[in-house]
Order: C-alpha cells, then sequence, then structure tokens
C-alpha cells in the first residue's frame, strides 16, 4: 500500500531564485526501506523536511505540488497531527534537543500524545536499548558527545515508532559499531512493523545490503531510482557522487581476472560466500 | 609541536572525559583520533587550542603551556573545525565569516580577498559568499567551517569530523587537502569515525577509549586489528573485514587498500589453478 506520494514537488527557499528541488515526483509504499543519495547540497534534507511538514510549516518559500503522507496532505495537514505518523531525525541532531534529561527527551512526544505511564516506560526503555544509552538516561542532552546527541534523537524517533521514519544523515557522527547496530535495529522495525524507512546518507557501506531501493538526487531532482545492486554497480551512477561500496570495487577488481562474481556483492557476507562458492566449484 | 603530559579533563558535570592522556604529536605528524561515542577526542581537540584547560597535567602548544595562553594567542597557531559547524558562525555571510579571522590576524585587505576567494573555490562555496551561512545544507556548512581554516593556514589544524555531511567527490578532495596541508609542513589532526576515510589516508591512528588512549600506531596495523578496534567500537573497514573473513583460505588479512586486495586474491586463485593443474 502507498504511504507517501510526492506530486510535481517544487520548493524554492524565500529569497532565492533557484528551487532546492524541482519536479519530483514519488511514492513509497508501506515497509519500504528508501536510500537517498546525491551529492551535497542536491536537496536531501530538503525533500525529508516536505516528508515531515517542516516545508512549508516552518521553512517560509514558494512551494509547488503536493505531498501525500497516509492519505494526508502535508501543506493542510497541522505538524502535530503529521507527527504522529512521520518522524524524523534531523541533520543536525542537537538542534532536536530540548528537554533537561535524556530521558525526559525520549519520552517528550509519547506524553504528548497521551500514551498510558506503562507504556511510554516500556518504550523509553526500549529506545535507549536500541541505541545503546540506557547508562546516559539522567544526564542533560547538552552535555553530550555529537555522537552521544545523535544517539538521543534516534531513540526519541524509535519510541514514537511512527509508520514513516526519516533520517537525515543518522550515522554521521556515529562509531561504526554503534552505526551497524543502529541500522540493523531501523531494519528490524521496519520489517516486523511494516514502517518505511527513508534514509538520506553519505556513508553506505552499512546500508547497500539492507535497502530496498536507492534514489539518487542531483541538483535538486531525482535522476535514477533503482535496486541498489543497480544503483551502485553500475558506474554511470559515479559522476553524480553516488559513493562505491569498497567490496563492490573488489569485485570488479577480481572479476577482471577471475570471473568468480556473476552477481556484484554489496556486502563482505556476499563477497566471501562468492569466494568460497568459487574456489569449491573449481577444486571439485 | 603538541604534547600532552598526563591530562586529566573533568566537565563540570564530574565526567571524566580525558584521564592521564600523554602523547607527543610532531611538526608535520598527519594523526587521526578514533574511538567511540564519547571516547574524549572532542575534549581533547578543544585542549588544543585552549578552549579547555586540563584539570591536572598539562598540554604544550610549540613549547607552551597553554595554561599561559589564552585562546586568542594560541588561535595563531592552531585552526580548529568544530564537529557542529554551526558553533562557529556569527556573521550575516559566508564571505565575511571567511575574512573574519584573517583580519584579525592583520593580513592586508588583498591577501585576505584573495584567500577568502581561493578557499570558497576549493570547497565549492563561491555561489553562496553572500548568504548567510545558516542558510547552507548540513555539508556546506561542513566545508564553510573547513574553508575558513585553510584560508587561516595556521601551523597546527585540528578537524572534528571533518568528513560529516560530504559526499565521495567532496571526500576525495578533502583527503587530497590533508595531504597537501601536511606536505606543506602542517601539523594535522583529525577526529573521525569515518573507518574508510582513515583507510585511504592511512595516517598515524590514535585509538582513545574512555578517556584514555589504548593504542597508537601506523594506521595498517590499527585498522587491521579486529580485537583492538572493537574494544573502541570501531569496525574494520571494509576490505580489511572481508579479508579477514577469508583468511582461512590463505588470504593476507591485513590489507585496508582495495588494489592490494585484489592483487591478493587473483595470487591466490592463480596459486589454486596451479596446484590443481599439478
Ligand atoms: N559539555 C559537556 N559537559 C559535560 N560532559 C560532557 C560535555 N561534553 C562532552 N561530555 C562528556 O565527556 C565525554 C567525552 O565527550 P567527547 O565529546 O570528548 O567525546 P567524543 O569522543 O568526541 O565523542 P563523539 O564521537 O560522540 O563525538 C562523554 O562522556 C560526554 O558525555
Ligand atoms: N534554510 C535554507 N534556506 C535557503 N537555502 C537553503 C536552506 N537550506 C538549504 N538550502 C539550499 O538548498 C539546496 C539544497 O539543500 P539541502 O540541505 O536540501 O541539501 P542536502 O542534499 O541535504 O545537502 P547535504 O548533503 O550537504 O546535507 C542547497 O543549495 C542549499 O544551499
Ligand atoms: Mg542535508
Ligand atoms: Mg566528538
Amino acid at each position: 500500500m502507498e504511504i507517501v506520494r510526492v506530486e510535481g514537488l517544487t520548493f524554492t527557499y524565500s529569497g532565492f531564485d533557484t528551487p532546492a528541488i524541482s519536479d519530483i515526483n514519488l511514492s513509497i509504499e508501506e515497509g519500504e526501506f528508501v536510500l537517498l543519495l546525491g551529492p551535497s547540497g542536491c536537496g536531501k534534507s530538503t525533500l525529508c523536511r516536505c516528508l515531515n511538514g517542516l516545508i512549508p510549516h516552518f521553512y517560509a518559500g514558494k512551494m509547488e505540488g503536493r505531498v501525500l503522507v497516509a492519505g494526508m496532505d502535508v501543506s493542510k495537514t497541522p505538524t502535530y497531527v503529521l507527527s504522529q505518523y512521520v518522524g524524523m531525525v534531523f541533520q543536525n541532531p542537537e538542534n532536536q534537543l530540548f528537554s533537561l534529561t535524556v530521558e525526559n527527551d525520549v519520552a517528550f512526544a509519547l506524553e504528548n500524545l497521551g500514551m498510558p505511564r506503562d507504556e511510554i516506560r516500556r518504550r523509553v526503555d526500549f529506545a535507549l536499548k536500541a541505541v545503546g544509552i540506557e547508562d546516559l538516561r539522567k544526564r542533560s542532552p547538552f552535555e553530550l558527545s555529537g555522537g552521544q546527541q545523535q544517539k538521543v534523537a534516534i531513540a526519541s524517533i524509535l519510541a514514537l515508532m511512527p509508520k514513516i521514519m526519516v533520517f537525515d544523515e543518522p550515522t554521521s557522527s556515529l562509531d561504526p559499531v554503534s552505526a551497524k547496530s543502529i541500522i540493523e535495529t531501523i531494519f528490524k522495525v521496519k520489517k516486523e512493523l511494516g514502517t518505511s524507512v527513508v534514509v538520506a546518507e553519505h556513508r553506505v557501506e552499512l546500508l547497500a545490503d539492507k535497502v530496498d531501493r536507492v534514489i539518487v538526487m542531483q541538483k535538486g531532482r531525482i535522476v535514477k531510482d533503482g535496486r541498489p545492486r543497480e544503483v551502485f554497480v553500475s558506474e554511470e551512477m559515479i559522476p553524480y557522487g553516488v559513493p562505491v561500496p569498497k567490496v563492490v570495487s573488489m569485485a570488479k577488481g577480481v572479476n577482471r581476472h577471475f570471473k568468480v562474481f556473476n552477481e556484484i556483492p554489496l556486502s563482505s557476507e556476499e563477497f566471501e560466500q562468492g569466494i568460497r562458492r568459487f574456489i569449491h566449484d573449481k577444486v571439485r | 609541536m603538541i604534547k600532552f603530559d598526563n591530562v586529566t579533563y573533568v566537565y563540570p558535570t564530574g565526567v571524566k572525559a580525558l584521564n592521564s592522556v600523554s602523547v607527543e604529536i610532531g611538526r608535520g605528524e598527519l594523526v587521526a583520533l578514533m574511538g567511540e561515542n564519547g571516547a574524549g577526542k572532542t575534549t581533547f581537540i578543544k585542549h588544543l587550542n585552549g578552549l579547555l584547560k586540563p584539570t591536572s597535567g598539562n598540554v604544550y602548544v610549540d613549547g607552551k603551556d597553554t595554561k599561559t595562553l589564552s585562546v586568542a594567542q594560541l588561535s595563531r597557531i592552531v585552526g580548529v573545525v568544530f564537529q557542529n559547524a554551526d558553533d562557529m558562525f556569527f556573521l550575516p555571510t559566508v564571505e565575511e565569516e571567511v575574512a573574519f579571522s584573517l583580519r584579525n590576524l592583520g593580513f592586508s585587505e588583498d591577501v585576505v580577498q584573495r584567500r577568502v576567494d581561493w578557499s570558497l573555490k576549493f570547497m565549492e562555496l563561491e555561489e553562496y559568499r553572500n548568504r548567510s551561512p545558516f542558510l547552507l545544507s548540513g555539508g556546506e556548512k561542513k566545508r564553510l567551517a573547513l574553508a575558513i581554516i585553510l584560508a587561516w593556514n595556521p601551523q597546527v589544524i585540528a578537524m572534528d569530523e571533518p568528513t560529516v555531511g560530504q559526499d565521495s567527490m567532496q571526500k576525495e578532495k578533502l583527503k587530497e587537502m590533508i595531504k597537501q596541508l601536511n606536505l606543506q609542513g602542517r601539523t594535522v589532526i583529525i577526529s573521525t569515525h569515518d573507518v574508510e576515510f582513515v583507510a585511504e589516508l592511512k595516517p598515524r591512528v590514535i585509538l582513545m577509549s574512555k578517556g584514555r588512549i589504548i593504542a597508537d600506531g601506523k594506521a595498517e596495523f590499527i585498522l587491521t586489528d579486529g580485537e583492538l578496534l572493537s574494544s573502541c567500537s570501531i569496525l574494520m573497514p571494509q576490505v580489511a573485514a572481508t579479508m579477514s573473513r577469508l583468511a582461512d583460505l590463505g588470504f593476507n588479512a591485513k590489507v585496508i587498500s582495495v588494489e592490494e586486495a585484489v592483487r591478493n586474491i587473483v595470487e591466490g586463485l592463480r596459486g589454486l589453478e596451479h596446484t590443481r593443474r599439478a
């Protein structure tokens, strides 16, 4: 079932001539995991802001076209209603923190929805544990390291568990072990609850084999919308700033000498399997 | 150039962010600080320009104890790019932001203009020169922060998470820039979680965990030691992670570059072919 529909969307920030995003058409299904890629400044954050209503409700500018989320027109729906359906982690998460303690920050949206106490406690515990910051629950979010703050912002969304989760560069300040485990948690939540996930990221090594779909943007427009293997393997996407996972480069390098991989791997695991299968077949 | 002598730093809240840290960084060295979230990297960097002073122990920059110098004095030697670029901006336009510290350092107006032009161009920000820094995208803000330091070109350049928000092409340029600065004899210290970036840059790596330095050595050694890395929540770069899965087949697990890995695998497969024929 379709959960997000974007039709002919163009947005120009007020005071500027050129649109930040132009003529975006997009449909996202329930349970889909979408990776948003593209060079710095191409419009990823702007598109994300349109999905949760920050645009047009909080950013001044000219908006054409429309965005439907769970059937509601974003520009005609108040953000407090939208926030029950779409949760977003900002690119700069410290702008999102405001409470006296980490725990209160994560519980805030749930309390606003009037959720029962027990349920709030259960969800907050789950979310803090999922991002690995249970020990920080009584700390002030303003006295944390950059990565710890990013984890608080992610925990708030995980606790809310909206139908659509939008993450604007969620792993940018995370250490690799945290980044990996948080992406795995998001993946699990998506699978179990059928949540739709949109992630804008430049670091793709951890995501390449998890996402269903990759959308590449360039100068405010969508220039490619396809399966991850298609996007990461085809050289045509490199000029668009699409990063090539290291295993893809390795597999292509090996294939020039031995035809090991029929299908180019997107993870270390897939690469390993390919090599083992090749050796097994050869030795027999 | 930089010396930490048994430095401990405790935030007013009681959190001990640096715990008896002793390390020396020579003039012209290229160093990457790595370690889990909350390890103390940012706290370490803030000690370089005197934004924080040790609770106990001493930090020396160019032979001078930072306790005897003001932030203004230190900033003639050390330039810091903050983790959160927003914290660096306070002027109405991108251009003024870059020019500010240059004027402060007493450069003549034509030098200021030349340097501003050059650094904005290098960071691909010329078209935004008259815009407010707060109306830039996330990656553009980080590049502006880098442009400020680049224009100013101090002897020691410390960058907290410089690759955040940068696409693969910008990262490539950043890597070239860092190498270039280093070749000019600048001391460059970066704090980063980007293992792939570090694997390409191949600097000296200082690993931190829970306020302490737990390892210090060449990127090739540190980044291929899975056990050591996991003790501070770092994963091997993808090349090393992949190769270590194949170690039992006789492949070399200790490589971090794609080219080396491919060469090693191809040689291994050739060897196999020969034994089979024989
Ligand atoms: N302003 C502050 N007040 C109190 N404690 C702080 C403050 N800033 C950081 N801390 C704490 O000090 C420790 C070290 O933080 P620091 O910011 O140096 O870590 P880091 O290695 O840079 O982490 P990250 O990778 O997340 O940026 C952490 O436990 C953090 O919670
Ligand atoms: N608040 C704003 N006001 C005006 N222009 C803006 C604003 N935020 C971003 N822009 C501009 O709009 C364009 C798209 O920015 P956006 O933040 O959507 O890019 P992005 O793809 O998220 O980039 P990054 O990867 O660097 O975060 C850029 O040219 C940027 O300079
Ligand atoms: Mg962005
Ligand atoms: Mg930090």
